[in-house]
């Protein structure tokens, strides 16, 4: 670091600052208590997933990928699952790949209700944080009575599902999106007319969609700054293209707008549970893989739209039953290197918000 | 004018005060009385291992087969067997699960082709050791068995 000129000061924020949302560490060069730079140290949750992945076999490596984005594990599995699919060649069934696109739908719904909560939490409004998990629950429980588990689900395997549909999960589904929409209504009730959270919100943290592109930023930050660039239209999978919904995009590219972005998404979200639920194909839930996964010599890289952003899984194969390689494009990381451009000039208590609108989880930012 | 009475009576806020005070009434609340009131948790759920014996012979369903240990992720399972020359078959000497590694992925459970080994719904699993998390054959058999809360 350079020399500090009379009237700077170097701040450190965190790692145990609980407004980082993890273990980040940022150091912050203030001018008074204008941001004149900042600095983020990562990996104090580094775990060396990458590396683990090449020591276990693809069956046995799909537990940890829900453990890099721990609120979203479902998108993390089905990421993981359709990349390992590619390798292979192979083609979840028409039943399981509805039942993924409900499930992954529903965890964007639970890690935004979660984003929403601590979001609003760090900024002064406590208020919501308990409205939202109590949603986030409902959403839990569902997981729980699927697949067993609440935050780590692994809930996909290779080729398909590991569980059948229990009884009445429509039906729970369903009674969920109907209660929900006036949850988020509510939401809006709390937030969006509150003059303190407009007036809070507005104009911080400013990105334009060209240095997003620059960034490589994805995910409702690039969408609230005027790009409509979601995965899930622009290069459907797991069957997407059936369903209908909107992408919803802002243009102002400021911290409120990514809040109105979110809280669309989740609408969007329930929009498409709700036509997917309405007709489960039936037939099997797993398709034809080998029981010892061996793909043949190759590359893949499969990205799917997660809560956060775009989320890429690169795996290498040396045709053994470990991935050679195994690379993940994980959207925090990514979308937290637009955090220096959008604090620049900002004041210390906008970093907080900046932060906690970029939705980051150290888990996977460290990986 | 509109726009300035809604400002300065503070009617924005007044909003969000209604719906915080709607939340009042008792059928919203969301707690759980945990540990006096215990959660019903899922039939799936996957919690503490057990390893099944034979409801009328007490006799372990295991056939040492080692493929939960070949399946575990952590490697933390350790089937001990030794042959049998009479029956031809693998008894089940020790069996050692290192619940303190364990992250309940299920992949034993899935991977156990006579259903002996199944993750159950005990979720209190809490030791004051390390080594209290190791658990032998005897303790899986068993289950754990958590302190209960007396009013």
């Amino acid at each position: 670091m350079t020399a500090l000129d009379g009237n700077e000061m170097v701040l450190n924020m965190g790692p145990q600052h609980p407004s980082t949302h993890g273990v980040l560490r940022i150091v912050l060069k203030l001018d008074g208590e204008r941001v004149k730079s900042t600095d983020c140290i990562i990996g104090y949750l580094h775990r060396g997933v990458e590396k683990i992945a090449e020591n276990r076999t693809y069956t046995q490596f799909a537990p940890y990928v829900d453990r890099m984005d721990y609120l979203a594990a479902v998108s993390n599995g089905l990421g993981y699952c359709l990349a390992v699919e590619k390798l292979l060649n192979a083609v979840a069934t028409p039943r399981a790949q509805a039942v993924r696109v409900i499930l992954t739908e529903l965890n964007r719904i639970a890690s935004h209700l979660l984003w929403l909560g601590t979001h609003a939490l760090d900024i002064g409004a406590i208020t919501p944080l308990f409205y939202t998990l109590r949603e986030r629950e409902a959403v839990l429980k569902i997981f729980e009575n699927y697949c067993g588990a609440r935050l780590t689900t692994h809930a996909f395997r290779i080729g398909g599902l590991q569980y059948e549909l229990y009884e009445g999960f429509e039906r729970e589904v369903e009674s969920f999106c109907g209660q929900f929409l006036g949850k988020v209504d509510e939401y809006e009730e709390l937030l969006s007319g509150n003059r303190i959270w407009r007036e809070r919100l507005r104009g911080v943290g400013v990105i334009d969609a060209a240095t997003c592109k620059q960034y490589g930023v994805t995910g409702p930050v690039l969408r609230a700054a005027g790009v409509g660039w979601d995965l899930r239209k622009a290069q459907p999978y797991s069957g997407y293209e059936q369903y209908e919904f909107d992408v919803p995009v802002r243009t102002s590219g400021d911290t409120l707008d990514r809040y109105f972005v979110r809280l669309d998404e989740m609408r969007e979200s329930v929009r498409i549970i709700r036509q997917a639920v309405a007709n489960i194909p039936a037939g099997p839930i797993m398709a034809k893989v080998p029981k010892v996964i061996k793909p043949a010599v190759g590359e893949a890289y499969v990205s799917i739209e997660a809560p956060k952003g775009e989320l890429g899984y690169f795996i290498v194969s040396d045709g053994t039953t470990q991935p050679y390689r195994l690379r993940v494009r994980p959207p925090s990381f990514v979308n937290l290197q637009a955090l220096g451009h959008m604090a620049q000039g900002a004041l210390v208590a906008d970093v907080v918000a900046i932060i906690g609108t970029i939705d980051i989880v150290l888990g996977e930012v460290d990986r | 004018m509109k726009r300035f009475l809604r400002r300065f009576l503070l009617l924005d806020l007044l909003e969000g005060l209604w719906v915080t005070f709607r939340h009042q009434s008792p059928d919203q609340i969301a707690t759980e009385q945990y540990p006096s009131e215990r959660p019903a948790v899922s039939e799936r759920y996957r919690g503490a291992p057990r390893l099944n014996v034979h409801p009328e012979t007490q006799e372990t369903l295991c056939i040492s087969c080692n493929l939960c240990a070949v399946a575990c992720p952590e490697n933390l399972i350790v089937v001990g067997s030794v042959r049998n020359p009479e029956t031809k078959r693998k008894d089940l000497v020790h069996f050692t699960y290192d619940l303190s590694r364990c992250m309940f992925c299920g992949l034993c459970e899935d991977a156990c082709p006579v259903d002996a080994l199944e993750l159950t719904q005990d979720f209190e699993l809490a030791s004051y050791t390390r080594e209290g998390l190791i658990w032998d054959r005897q303790a899986l058999e068993e289950g754990p068995r958590p302190t209960q809360y007396r009013q």
